[in-house]
Protein backbone atom coordinates (compact mmCIF):
# COMPACT_ATOMS: atom_id res chain seq x y z
CA UNK A 1 0.00 0.00 0.00
CA UNK A 2 1.29 3.45 -0.85
CA UNK A 3 2.35 5.38 2.21
CA UNK A 4 1.81 9.08 2.80
CA UNK A 5 5.12 10.37 1.56
CA UNK A 6 5.21 14.17 1.93
CA UNK A 7 7.08 14.33 -1.38
CA UNK A 8 4.22 12.55 -3.11
CA UNK A 9 1.03 13.54 -1.34
CA UNK A 10 -1.91 11.44 -2.31
CA UNK A 11 -5.57 12.19 -2.52
CA UNK A 12 -5.68 13.15 1.13
CA UNK A 13 -6.10 9.46 1.87
CA UNK A 14 -9.00 9.10 -0.51
CA UNK A 15 -9.47 6.15 -2.77
CA UNK A 16 -6.08 4.53 -2.59
CA UNK A 17 -6.15 1.07 -4.08
CA UNK A 18 -4.83 -1.85 -2.08
CA UNK A 19 -1.96 -2.79 -4.36
CA UNK A 20 1.72 -2.16 -4.94
CA UNK A 21 2.39 1.27 -6.36
CA UNK A 22 5.11 2.94 -8.32
CA UNK A 23 6.68 6.21 -7.15
CA UNK A 24 4.41 8.48 -9.17
CA UNK A 25 2.05 10.88 -7.39
CA UNK A 26 -1.33 9.27 -6.81
CA UNK A 27 -3.17 11.82 -8.94
CA UNK A 28 -1.27 10.60 -12.01
CA UNK A 29 -2.74 7.12 -11.63
CA UNK A 30 -4.54 5.63 -14.61
CA UNK A 31 -7.85 5.60 -12.84
CA UNK A 32 -10.91 7.77 -12.72
CA UNK A 33 -11.92 6.39 -9.36
CA UNK A 34 -10.44 7.98 -6.28
CA UNK A 35 -13.27 6.84 -4.05
CA UNK A 36 -15.75 9.22 -5.67
CA UNK A 37 -13.27 12.09 -5.68
CA UNK A 38 -11.48 13.70 -8.56
CA UNK A 39 -7.88 14.33 -7.64
CA UNK A 40 -5.84 16.85 -9.60
CA UNK A 41 -2.68 18.81 -9.04
CA UNK A 42 0.38 20.43 -10.46
CA UNK A 43 3.93 21.21 -9.35
CA UNK A 44 5.98 24.21 -10.42
CA UNK A 45 9.45 25.26 -9.34
CA UNK A 46 9.70 28.90 -8.33
CA UNK A 47 12.98 30.71 -7.74
CA UNK A 48 11.77 32.21 -4.48
CA UNK A 49 11.94 31.64 -0.76
CA UNK A 50 9.29 29.25 0.66
CA UNK A 51 8.24 31.75 3.34
CA UNK A 52 7.46 34.32 0.65
CA UNK A 53 5.44 31.77 -1.30
CA UNK A 54 3.57 30.65 1.80
CA UNK A 55 2.60 34.25 2.59
CA UNK A 56 0.95 34.45 -0.79
CA UNK A 57 -1.51 31.75 0.19
CA UNK A 58 -2.43 33.46 3.47
CA UNK A 59 -3.55 36.75 1.97
CA UNK A 60 -6.83 36.71 -0.04
CA UNK A 61 -5.86 39.83 -1.99
CA UNK A 62 -2.53 38.33 -3.08
CA UNK A 63 -4.21 35.02 -3.79
CA UNK A 64 -6.74 36.76 -6.03
CA UNK A 65 -3.91 38.28 -8.05
CA UNK A 66 -3.02 34.81 -9.38
CA UNK A 67 -6.43 33.15 -9.67
CA UNK A 68 -7.58 34.45 -13.04
CA UNK A 69 -10.99 35.58 -14.21
CA UNK A 70 -13.07 32.49 -13.34
CA UNK A 71 -12.01 32.07 -9.73
CA UNK A 72 -11.63 34.37 -6.71
CA UNK A 73 -11.54 34.11 -2.95
CA UNK A 74 -13.30 36.16 -0.30
CA UNK A 75 -12.69 36.25 3.44
CA UNK A 76 -15.28 34.16 5.28
CA UNK A 77 -16.28 34.00 8.92
CA UNK A 78 -13.25 33.85 11.25
CA UNK A 79 -10.35 32.23 9.47
CA UNK A 80 -12.59 30.74 6.77
CA UNK A 81 -12.02 31.40 3.08
CA UNK A 82 -14.78 31.37 0.45
CA UNK A 83 -13.78 30.19 -3.05
CA UNK A 84 -16.01 31.60 -5.77
CA UNK A 85 -16.01 29.87 -9.16
CA UNK A 86 -17.80 31.74 -11.95
CA UNK A 87 -19.40 29.40 -14.46
CA UNK A 88 -21.20 30.61 -17.57
CA UNK A 89 -24.54 30.59 -15.76
CA UNK A 90 -23.85 31.28 -12.09
CA UNK A 91 -21.32 31.48 -9.27
CA UNK A 92 -20.45 28.45 -7.16
CA UNK A 93 -19.44 29.54 -3.65
CA UNK A 94 -17.54 27.10 -1.44
CA UNK A 95 -16.70 28.02 2.14
CA UNK A 96 -13.55 26.36 3.44
CA UNK A 97 -11.78 26.20 6.78
CA UNK A 98 -8.00 25.91 7.18
CA UNK A 99 -6.84 22.40 8.07
CA UNK A 100 -3.06 22.92 7.83
CA UNK A 101 -0.96 26.04 8.10
CA UNK A 102 2.72 25.27 8.51
CA UNK A 103 4.78 28.33 7.48
CA UNK A 104 7.10 27.58 4.61
CA UNK A 105 5.75 24.03 4.25
CA UNK A 106 2.03 23.63 3.77
CA UNK A 107 -1.30 25.40 3.66
CA UNK A 108 -4.56 23.48 3.21
CA UNK A 109 -8.28 24.14 3.33
CA UNK A 110 -11.31 21.84 3.51
CA UNK A 111 -14.88 22.68 2.67
CA UNK A 112 -17.15 23.10 5.68
CA UNK A 113 -20.14 20.88 6.26
CA UNK A 114 -23.03 21.80 4.01
CA UNK A 115 -20.82 23.54 1.42
CA UNK A 116 -21.99 23.30 -2.18
CA UNK A 117 -18.88 21.34 -3.15
CA UNK A 118 -16.96 18.76 -1.11
CA UNK A 119 -13.36 19.82 -1.68
CA UNK A 120 -9.91 19.80 -0.13
CA UNK A 121 -7.20 22.14 -1.40
CA UNK A 122 -3.58 21.74 -0.36
CA UNK A 123 -0.42 23.65 -1.23
CA UNK A 124 2.86 22.02 -0.27
CA UNK A 125 6.29 23.58 -0.45
CA UNK A 126 9.66 21.86 -0.53
CA UNK A 127 13.19 22.88 -1.37
CA UNK A 128 14.05 22.28 -5.01
CA UNK A 129 17.35 20.59 -5.85
CA UNK A 130 20.47 22.40 -7.08
CA UNK A 131 19.44 25.81 -5.81
CA UNK A 132 16.47 26.04 -8.17
CA UNK A 133 14.24 27.51 -5.50
CA UNK A 134 11.06 25.95 -4.11
CA UNK A 135 8.86 23.24 -5.56
CA UNK A 136 5.25 24.32 -5.09
CA UNK A 137 2.64 21.62 -5.38
CA UNK A 138 -1.04 22.45 -5.49
CA UNK A 139 -3.39 19.57 -4.97
CA UNK A 140 -7.17 19.47 -5.11
CA UNK A 141 -9.47 16.56 -4.23
CA UNK A 142 -13.15 17.17 -4.86
CA UNK A 143 -16.45 15.45 -5.48
CA UNK A 144 -17.78 17.02 -8.66
CA UNK A 145 -21.48 17.75 -8.86
CA UNK A 146 -22.94 15.26 -11.31
CA UNK A 147 -19.94 12.98 -10.77
CA UNK A 148 -17.54 12.19 -13.58
CA UNK A 149 -19.83 13.81 -16.15
CA UNK A 150 -19.71 17.07 -14.22
CA UNK A 151 -15.93 16.87 -14.01
CA UNK A 152 -15.55 16.31 -17.75
CA UNK A 153 -17.99 19.13 -18.55
CA UNK A 154 -15.93 21.50 -16.38
CA UNK A 155 -12.73 20.38 -18.10
CA UNK A 156 -14.21 21.08 -21.51
CA UNK A 157 -15.04 24.62 -20.39
CA UNK A 158 -11.56 25.11 -18.91
CA UNK A 159 -12.93 25.87 -15.44
CA UNK A 160 -12.02 22.59 -13.80
CA UNK A 161 -9.74 22.69 -10.75
CA UNK A 162 -6.84 21.20 -12.72
CA UNK A 163 -6.74 24.08 -15.22
CA UNK A 164 -7.47 26.68 -12.54
CA UNK A 165 -4.70 25.34 -10.29
CA UNK A 166 -2.17 25.01 -13.10
CA UNK A 167 -2.79 28.54 -14.34
CA UNK A 168 -2.71 30.01 -10.84
CA UNK A 169 0.67 28.43 -10.15
CA UNK A 170 2.05 29.78 -13.42
CA UNK A 171 0.86 33.28 -12.53
CA UNK A 172 2.40 32.94 -9.07
CA UNK A 173 5.70 31.91 -10.62
CA UNK A 174 5.63 34.90 -12.98
CA UNK A 175 4.79 37.30 -10.19
CA UNK A 176 7.45 36.08 -7.77
CA UNK A 177 10.22 35.62 -10.33
CA UNK A 178 9.62 38.72 -12.44
CA UNK A 179 7.45 41.06 -10.38
CA UNK A 180 4.67 41.02 -12.97
CA UNK A 181 2.26 38.73 -14.79
CA UNK A 182 2.99 38.48 -18.50
CA UNK A 183 0.40 39.84 -20.89
CA UNK A 184 0.34 40.51 -24.62
CA UNK A 185 -2.14 43.34 -24.14
CA UNK A 186 -0.88 46.51 -25.75
CA UNK A 187 -2.90 48.88 -23.62
CA UNK A 188 -3.91 49.19 -19.99
CA UNK A 189 -7.40 48.03 -19.06
CA UNK A 190 -10.13 50.66 -18.97
CA UNK B 1 -0.14 54.32 -35.14
CA UNK B 2 0.39 52.59 -38.49
CA UNK B 3 1.20 48.89 -38.35
CA UNK B 4 1.45 45.88 -40.66
CA UNK B 5 -1.31 43.42 -39.81
CA UNK B 6 -1.86 39.80 -40.82
CA UNK B 7 -5.35 39.24 -42.22
CA UNK B 8 -5.04 35.74 -43.65
CA UNK B 9 -2.95 33.67 -46.04
CA UNK B 10 -1.00 36.00 -48.37
CA UNK B 11 -2.98 38.97 -47.05
CA UNK B 12 -1.10 41.54 -44.98
CA UNK B 13 -2.11 45.20 -44.74
CA UNK B 14 -0.86 48.37 -43.12
CA UNK B 15 -3.63 49.70 -40.91
CA UNK B 16 -4.16 52.25 -38.18
CA UNK B 17 -4.00 50.59 -34.77
CA UNK B 18 -4.11 52.00 -31.21
CA UNK B 19 -0.75 53.23 -29.90
CA UNK B 20 0.74 50.86 -27.32
CA UNK B 21 0.98 51.86 -23.66
CA UNK B 22 3.09 50.84 -20.69
CA UNK B 23 1.14 47.92 -19.21
CA UNK B 24 3.62 46.22 -16.86
CA UNK B 25 6.34 47.85 -14.73
CA UNK B 26 9.29 46.54 -16.75
CA UNK B 27 7.84 47.66 -20.11
CA UNK B 28 9.25 50.25 -22.48
CA UNK B 29 7.69 51.80 -25.57
CA UNK B 30 9.98 51.94 -28.60
CA UNK B 31 9.51 54.18 -31.63
CA UNK B 32 10.60 51.93 -34.47
CA UNK B 33 13.18 53.38 -36.87
CA UNK B 34 14.00 50.19 -38.81
CA UNK B 35 12.34 46.79 -39.03
CA UNK B 36 12.91 43.85 -41.34
CA UNK B 37 10.85 41.08 -42.89
CA UNK B 38 12.21 37.73 -41.74
CA UNK B 39 12.11 34.40 -43.55
CA UNK B 40 9.99 33.08 -40.69
CA UNK B 41 7.49 35.90 -41.37
CA UNK B 42 6.95 34.14 -44.68
CA UNK B 43 5.86 31.01 -42.79
CA UNK B 44 3.14 33.22 -41.27
CA UNK B 45 2.39 34.80 -44.65
CA UNK B 46 1.99 31.31 -46.10
CA UNK B 47 -0.14 30.33 -43.08
CA UNK B 48 1.87 27.20 -42.34
CA UNK B 49 2.51 28.23 -38.73
CA UNK B 50 -0.66 27.82 -36.64
CA UNK B 51 -2.07 30.32 -34.18
CA UNK B 52 -2.36 33.62 -36.07
CA UNK B 53 -5.45 35.80 -35.73
CA UNK B 54 -6.70 38.38 -38.21
CA UNK B 55 -5.46 41.79 -37.14
CA UNK B 56 -2.25 40.57 -35.47
CA UNK B 57 0.68 42.98 -35.87
CA UNK B 58 3.67 41.14 -37.36
CA UNK B 59 7.39 41.77 -37.10
CA UNK B 60 10.09 40.50 -34.80
CA UNK B 61 13.22 42.15 -36.23
CA UNK B 62 13.19 45.79 -35.18
CA UNK B 63 15.05 48.62 -33.50
CA UNK B 64 14.31 52.18 -32.56
CA UNK B 65 14.35 54.90 -29.93
CA UNK B 66 13.01 54.55 -26.40
CA UNK B 67 10.12 56.97 -25.91
CA UNK B 68 8.60 55.82 -22.60
CA UNK B 69 9.59 53.50 -19.78
CA UNK B 70 7.85 51.77 -16.90
CA UNK B 71 9.22 52.11 -13.35
CA UNK B 72 11.03 48.75 -13.62
CA UNK B 73 12.78 49.45 -16.92
CA UNK B 74 16.49 50.26 -16.98
CA UNK B 75 16.23 52.08 -20.31
CA UNK B 76 16.10 55.85 -20.71
CA UNK B 77 14.03 57.84 -23.19
CA UNK B 78 16.09 58.75 -26.23
CA UNK B 79 18.33 55.65 -26.16
CA UNK B 80 18.70 53.77 -29.41
CA UNK B 81 18.08 50.04 -28.96
CA UNK B 82 17.95 46.79 -30.91
CA UNK B 83 15.25 44.48 -29.54
CA UNK B 84 15.68 40.66 -29.55
CA UNK B 85 12.74 38.76 -31.00
CA UNK B 86 12.71 36.52 -27.95
CA UNK B 87 10.90 38.00 -24.96
CA UNK B 88 12.73 36.80 -21.86
CA UNK B 89 12.31 37.57 -18.17
CA UNK B 90 15.97 37.12 -17.20
CA UNK B 91 14.99 35.54 -13.87
CA UNK B 92 13.62 32.04 -14.49
CA UNK B 93 15.69 28.85 -14.46
CA UNK B 94 16.14 28.93 -18.24
CA UNK B 95 17.08 32.60 -18.55
CA UNK B 96 19.61 32.21 -15.73
CA UNK B 97 21.11 29.31 -17.70
CA UNK B 98 21.39 31.54 -20.79
CA UNK B 99 18.57 29.69 -22.55
CA UNK B 100 16.57 32.86 -23.15
CA UNK B 101 14.37 31.38 -25.88
CA UNK B 102 13.08 28.87 -23.33
CA UNK B 103 11.92 31.56 -20.87
CA UNK B 104 9.21 30.22 -18.57
CA UNK B 105 7.60 33.55 -17.77
CA UNK B 106 7.18 35.56 -20.96
CA UNK B 107 4.39 33.65 -22.67
CA UNK B 108 1.09 34.68 -21.03
CA UNK B 109 -0.64 31.90 -19.10
CA UNK B 110 -3.59 31.75 -21.47
CA UNK B 111 -1.39 31.20 -24.55
CA UNK B 112 1.10 28.95 -22.77
CA UNK B 113 -1.58 26.31 -22.50
CA UNK B 114 -1.77 25.57 -26.24
CA UNK B 115 1.98 25.22 -26.68
CA UNK B 116 2.21 23.04 -23.59
CA UNK B 117 -0.42 20.76 -25.07
CA UNK B 118 1.38 20.69 -28.42
CA UNK B 119 5.01 20.44 -27.33
CA UNK B 120 4.85 19.08 -23.78
CA UNK B 121 6.20 22.31 -22.32
CA UNK B 122 5.21 25.93 -22.86
CA UNK B 123 7.40 27.93 -25.24
CA UNK B 124 8.47 31.48 -24.53
CA UNK B 125 7.01 34.69 -25.89
CA UNK B 126 8.07 36.20 -29.24
CA UNK B 127 7.16 39.48 -30.88
CA UNK B 128 4.79 39.46 -33.83
CA UNK B 129 4.42 35.74 -34.17
CA UNK B 130 1.93 32.97 -33.44
CA UNK B 131 -0.36 33.04 -30.41
CA UNK B 132 1.42 29.84 -29.41
CA UNK B 133 4.26 32.22 -28.55
CA UNK B 134 2.08 34.77 -26.83
CA UNK B 135 0.54 36.72 -29.68
CA UNK B 136 2.57 39.81 -28.76
CA UNK B 137 2.09 42.73 -31.18
CA UNK B 138 5.18 42.98 -33.35
CA UNK B 139 7.63 45.54 -34.60
CA UNK B 140 6.50 46.19 -38.18
CA UNK B 141 4.79 49.23 -36.73
CA UNK B 142 5.53 52.78 -35.67
CA UNK B 143 5.60 51.85 -31.98
CA UNK B 144 6.04 48.65 -29.97
CA UNK B 145 5.47 47.76 -26.35
CA UNK B 146 8.58 45.87 -25.19
CA UNK B 147 8.10 43.75 -22.05
CA UNK B 148 11.09 42.97 -19.78
CA UNK B 149 12.90 45.92 -21.34
CA UNK B 150 15.61 45.66 -18.67
CA UNK B 151 16.68 42.27 -20.11
CA UNK B 152 16.27 42.22 -23.89
CA UNK B 153 16.99 45.52 -25.63
CA UNK B 154 20.62 46.23 -26.48
CA UNK B 155 21.62 49.89 -26.23
CA UNK B 156 23.53 50.93 -29.37
CA UNK B 157 26.30 53.50 -29.03
CA UNK B 158 26.54 56.48 -31.37
CA UNK B 159 28.24 55.56 -34.61
CA UNK B 160 26.83 52.54 -36.41
CA UNK B 161 23.84 52.99 -38.70
CA UNK B 162 20.59 51.13 -38.12
CA UNK B 163 21.38 48.76 -40.96
CA UNK B 164 24.73 47.80 -39.44
CA UNK B 165 23.10 46.59 -36.20
CA UNK B 166 19.44 45.81 -37.00
CA UNK B 167 20.07 42.12 -37.59
CA UNK B 168 21.26 41.64 -34.01
CA UNK B 169 17.52 41.32 -33.33
CA UNK B 170 17.35 37.83 -34.84
CA UNK B 171 19.10 36.60 -37.97
CA UNK B 172 22.72 37.36 -37.06
CA UNK B 173 22.52 35.63 -33.64
CA UNK B 174 20.50 32.87 -35.31
CA UNK B 175 23.18 32.26 -37.94
CA UNK B 176 25.85 32.45 -35.25
CA UNK B 177 24.06 29.98 -32.94
CA UNK B 178 23.51 27.67 -35.93
CA UNK B 179 27.27 27.55 -36.48
CA UNK B 180 27.91 27.18 -32.75
CA UNK B 181 25.44 24.27 -32.64
CA UNK B 182 27.42 22.67 -35.47
CA UNK B 183 30.39 22.52 -33.02
CA UNK B 184 32.85 23.53 -35.70
CA UNK B 185 36.49 22.55 -35.23
CA UNK B 186 39.27 24.27 -37.20
CA UNK B 187 39.49 22.90 -40.72
CA UNK B 188 36.03 21.30 -40.70
CA UNK B 189 33.96 20.81 -43.82
CA UNK B 190 30.54 22.38 -43.25
CA UNK B 191 27.50 22.22 -45.54
CA UNK B 192 24.75 24.84 -45.23
CA UNK B 193 21.38 24.35 -46.90
CA UNK B 194 19.59 27.59 -47.74
CA UNK B 195 21.27 30.88 -48.67
CA UNK B 196 18.60 33.03 -47.13
CA UNK B 197 19.64 35.51 -44.46
CA UNK B 198 20.15 32.92 -41.71
CA UNK B 199 22.01 30.55 -44.03
CA UNK B 200 24.31 33.33 -45.20
CA UNK B 201 25.04 34.43 -41.63
CA UNK B 202 25.66 30.77 -40.74
CA UNK B 203 28.19 30.64 -43.60
CA UNK B 204 29.86 33.80 -42.32
CA UNK B 205 29.88 32.55 -38.72
CA UNK B 206 31.21 29.09 -39.62
CA UNK B 207 34.14 30.66 -41.46
CA UNK B 208 34.84 32.97 -38.50
CA UNK B 209 34.82 29.91 -36.25
CA UNK B 210 37.57 28.32 -38.32
CA UNK B 211 35.79 26.04 -40.79
CA UNK B 212 38.17 24.97 -43.54
CA UNK B 213 35.50 24.78 -46.20
CA UNK B 214 31.88 25.88 -46.16
CA UNK B 215 29.63 24.63 -48.94
CA UNK B 216 26.39 26.56 -49.42
CA UNK B 217 23.45 24.94 -51.22
CA UNK B 218 20.58 26.81 -52.90
CA UNK B 219 19.23 27.43 -56.39
CA UNK B 220 18.94 31.23 -56.55
CA UNK B 221 21.99 32.59 -58.45
CA UNK B 222 22.03 35.89 -56.55
CA UNK B 223 21.93 34.18 -53.18
CA UNK B 224 24.66 31.71 -54.21
CA UNK B 225 26.73 34.66 -55.37
CA UNK B 226 26.36 36.28 -51.93
CA UNK B 227 27.54 33.02 -50.32
CA UNK B 228 30.58 32.96 -52.59
CA UNK B 229 31.33 36.58 -51.71
CA UNK B 230 31.56 35.51 -48.07
CA UNK B 231 34.09 32.80 -48.95
CA UNK B 232 31.85 29.76 -49.38
CA UNK B 233 31.88 27.23 -52.18
CA UNK B 234 28.44 26.64 -53.63
CA UNK B 235 26.26 23.86 -54.99
CA UNK B 236 23.20 24.70 -57.06
CA UNK B 237 20.84 21.78 -56.50
CA UNK B 238 19.28 22.34 -59.90
CA UNK B 239 22.67 21.89 -61.56
CA UNK B 240 24.29 19.17 -59.44
CA UNK B 241 23.45 16.08 -57.41
CA UNK B 242 23.90 17.44 -53.92
CA UNK B 243 24.79 14.23 -52.07
CA UNK B 244 27.32 13.17 -54.67
CA UNK B 245 28.79 16.66 -54.88
CA UNK B 246 29.20 16.91 -51.13
CA UNK B 247 30.96 13.53 -50.96
CA UNK B 248 33.31 14.49 -53.79
CA UNK B 249 34.04 17.92 -52.30
CA UNK B 250 34.93 16.40 -48.91
CA UNK B 251 37.31 13.66 -50.01
CA UNK B 252 34.64 10.97 -49.83
CA UNK B 253 34.12 11.50 -46.10
CA UNK B 254 31.09 13.79 -46.07
CA UNK B 255 30.70 17.12 -44.27
CA UNK B 256 31.72 17.10 -40.60
CA UNK B 257 28.74 19.30 -39.83
CA UNK B 258 25.57 20.23 -41.69
CA UNK B 259 23.24 23.18 -41.12
CA UNK B 260 19.59 23.16 -42.22
CA UNK B 261 18.76 26.84 -42.70
CA UNK B 262 15.68 26.03 -44.77
CA UNK B 263 13.15 24.62 -42.33
CA UNK B 264 9.56 23.66 -42.90
CA UNK B 265 9.07 24.91 -46.47
CA UNK B 266 11.59 22.94 -48.52
CA UNK B 267 11.45 23.47 -52.28
CA UNK B 268 11.93 20.93 -55.03
CA UNK B 269 10.18 18.09 -56.80
CA UNK B 270 11.58 15.09 -54.97
CA UNK B 271 8.90 12.50 -54.14
CA UNK B 272 9.13 13.06 -50.38
CA UNK B 273 8.76 16.81 -50.79
CA UNK B 274 5.75 16.43 -53.07
CA UNK B 275 4.06 14.23 -50.46
CA UNK B 276 4.94 16.68 -47.68
CA UNK B 277 3.62 19.59 -49.73
CA UNK B 278 0.32 17.79 -50.31
CA UNK B 279 -0.04 17.07 -46.60
CA UNK B 280 0.84 20.65 -45.71
CA UNK B 281 -1.73 21.87 -48.17
CA UNK B 282 -4.57 19.89 -46.62
CA UNK B 283 -3.43 20.52 -43.10
CA UNK B 284 -1.98 17.19 -41.98
CA UNK B 285 1.72 17.08 -41.26
CA UNK B 286 2.88 20.65 -41.03
CA UNK B 287 6.51 20.33 -42.04
CA UNK B 288 8.19 19.81 -45.42
CA UNK B 289 11.41 18.29 -44.13
CA UNK B 290 13.17 17.31 -47.36
CA UNK B 291 16.32 19.31 -46.59
CA UNK B 292 16.62 17.83 -43.13
CA UNK B 293 16.38 14.30 -44.53
CA UNK B 294 19.03 15.17 -47.09
CA UNK B 295 21.33 16.76 -44.51
CA UNK B 296 21.14 13.68 -42.28
CA UNK B 297 22.09 11.53 -45.24
CA UNK B 298 24.93 13.80 -46.32
CA UNK B 299 26.68 14.37 -43.01
CA UNK B 300 29.63 12.11 -42.23
CA UNK B 301 29.42 9.30 -39.70
CA UNK B 302 29.59 10.75 -36.19
CA UNK B 303 28.89 14.20 -37.61
CA UNK B 304 26.89 17.09 -36.23
CA UNK B 305 23.53 18.39 -37.44
CA UNK B 306 22.42 21.93 -36.63
CA UNK B 307 18.84 23.01 -37.35
CA UNK B 308 18.17 26.75 -37.21
CA UNK B 309 15.38 26.36 -39.81
CA UNK B 310 11.93 26.66 -38.29
CA UNK B 311 9.78 23.55 -37.89
CA UNK B 312 6.34 23.83 -36.38
CA UNK B 313 4.70 20.48 -36.09
CA UNK B 314 5.12 16.94 -37.34
CA UNK B 315 7.32 15.40 -39.99
CA UNK B 316 7.10 11.86 -41.23
CA UNK B 317 9.55 9.66 -43.14
CA UNK B 318 12.16 10.96 -40.73
CA UNK B 319 15.37 8.92 -41.20
CA UNK B 320 15.83 7.78 -37.62
CA UNK B 321 17.87 4.82 -38.80
CA UNK B 322 20.36 7.18 -40.43
CA UNK B 323 20.60 9.19 -37.25
CA UNK B 324 21.26 6.12 -35.12
CA UNK B 325 23.39 4.00 -37.40
CA UNK B 326 25.70 6.90 -38.26
CA UNK B 327 25.89 8.09 -34.66
CA UNK B 328 24.83 11.65 -35.38
CA UNK B 329 24.26 14.53 -32.98
CA UNK B 330 21.48 17.07 -33.50
CA UNK B 331 21.27 20.52 -31.96
CA UNK B 332 18.48 22.94 -32.68
CA UNK B 333 16.19 25.52 -31.11
CA UNK B 334 14.93 29.04 -31.27
CA UNK B 335 17.81 31.46 -30.80
CA UNK B 336 18.86 32.56 -27.32
CA UNK B 337 19.34 36.04 -28.77
CA UNK B 338 20.18 37.83 -25.53
CA UNK B 339 23.12 35.44 -25.02
CA UNK B 340 24.81 36.64 -28.23
CA UNK B 341 23.94 40.30 -28.80
CA UNK B 342 26.81 41.90 -26.87
CA UNK B 343 29.61 39.80 -28.38
CA UNK B 344 28.19 40.17 -31.88
CA UNK B 345 27.80 43.95 -31.50
CA UNK B 346 31.46 44.01 -30.47
CA UNK B 347 32.42 42.07 -33.62
CA UNK B 348 30.38 44.51 -35.75
CA UNK B 349 32.02 47.53 -34.12
CA UNK B 350 35.45 45.93 -34.61
CA UNK B 351 34.70 45.41 -38.31
CA UNK B 352 34.82 41.60 -38.12
CA UNK B 353 31.21 41.20 -39.24
CA UNK B 354 29.28 43.17 -41.84
CA UNK B 355 25.61 42.45 -42.29
CA UNK B 356 24.61 45.18 -44.71
CA UNK B 357 25.57 43.14 -47.82
CA UNK B 358 22.33 41.25 -47.36
CA UNK B 359 19.91 44.17 -47.78
CA UNK B 360 18.42 44.34 -51.25
CA UNK B 361 15.44 46.61 -50.68
CA UNK B 362 14.40 49.45 -48.37
CA UNK B 363 10.72 50.37 -48.27
CA UNK B 364 8.50 52.65 -46.25
CA UNK B 365 6.30 50.73 -43.83
CA UNK B 366 3.30 51.67 -45.96
CA UNK B 367 4.68 49.43 -48.73
CA UNK B 368 5.24 46.43 -46.45
CA UNK B 369 2.74 44.26 -48.34
CA UNK B 370 4.80 44.72 -51.51
CA UNK B 371 7.86 43.70 -49.55
CA UNK B 372 6.22 40.49 -48.34
CA UNK B 373 5.00 39.55 -51.78
CA UNK B 374 8.36 40.05 -53.48
CA UNK B 375 10.42 38.55 -50.66
CA UNK B 376 8.35 35.42 -51.12
CA UNK B 377 7.96 35.34 -54.91
CA UNK B 378 11.28 36.75 -56.09
CA UNK B 379 13.77 35.29 -53.68
CA UNK B 380 16.64 35.63 -56.08
CA UNK B 381 16.57 39.42 -56.12
CA UNK B 382 14.78 40.26 -52.87
CA UNK B 383 17.32 38.93 -50.37
CA UNK B 384 16.33 41.14 -47.44
CA UNK B 385 13.73 43.87 -47.00
CA UNK B 386 14.13 46.64 -44.44
CA UNK B 387 11.02 48.67 -43.64
CA UNK B 388 11.18 52.26 -42.46
CA UNK B 389 8.16 53.49 -40.47
CA UNK B 390 7.44 57.16 -40.88
CA UNK B 391 9.42 57.46 -44.13
CA UNK B 392 7.87 58.27 -47.48
CA UNK B 393 9.91 56.22 -49.86
CA UNK B 394 11.54 58.95 -51.90
CA UNK B 395 14.06 59.45 -49.11
CA UNK B 396 14.98 55.75 -49.09
CA UNK B 397 16.67 55.66 -52.46
CA UNK B 398 20.28 54.55 -52.08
Amino acid sequence: MRQHDPAHPQAMGQGEAEQDHDSAPGRTARTLDFGGYQVVGRTVTIAADPALIHDHFRDPARLNAILGSHLRVEPGAGDHLVWVLATSSREIRVETAPVHDRPGEMRAWRSVEGAELDVEIKVQLREAPAGRGTEVEAHVAYRPKWGLAGHLAARLRGIDPKAQGRQALKRLKMLLETGEIATARNRRAG
Amino acid sequence: MRALTWQGKHDVRVETMPDPQIVNPRDAIIEVTSTAICGSDLHLYDAVIPGLKAGDILGHEFMGRVVETGPGSTLKPGQRVVVPFTISCGACFFCRAGQFAACDNSNPVETQEASELLFGHPVSGFFGYSHLTGGYPGGQAEYVRVPFSDVGPLVIPEGPTDEEVLFLSDILPTGWMAAENAQIAPGDNVAVWGCGPVGLFAVQSALLMGAGQVIAIDHHPRRLELARSLGAKTVDYRQSHVLEALMEMTGGIGPDAVIDAVGMESHGFSPDNLMDAAKQKIGIGADRAHVLRLALTAVRKGGRVSIPGVYGGLADKFPLGTLMEKGLQIRTGQTHVQAYTKQLLHRILEGEIDTTFLISHRLPLEQAATGYRNFRDNQNDWTKVVLKPGRSGADLLP
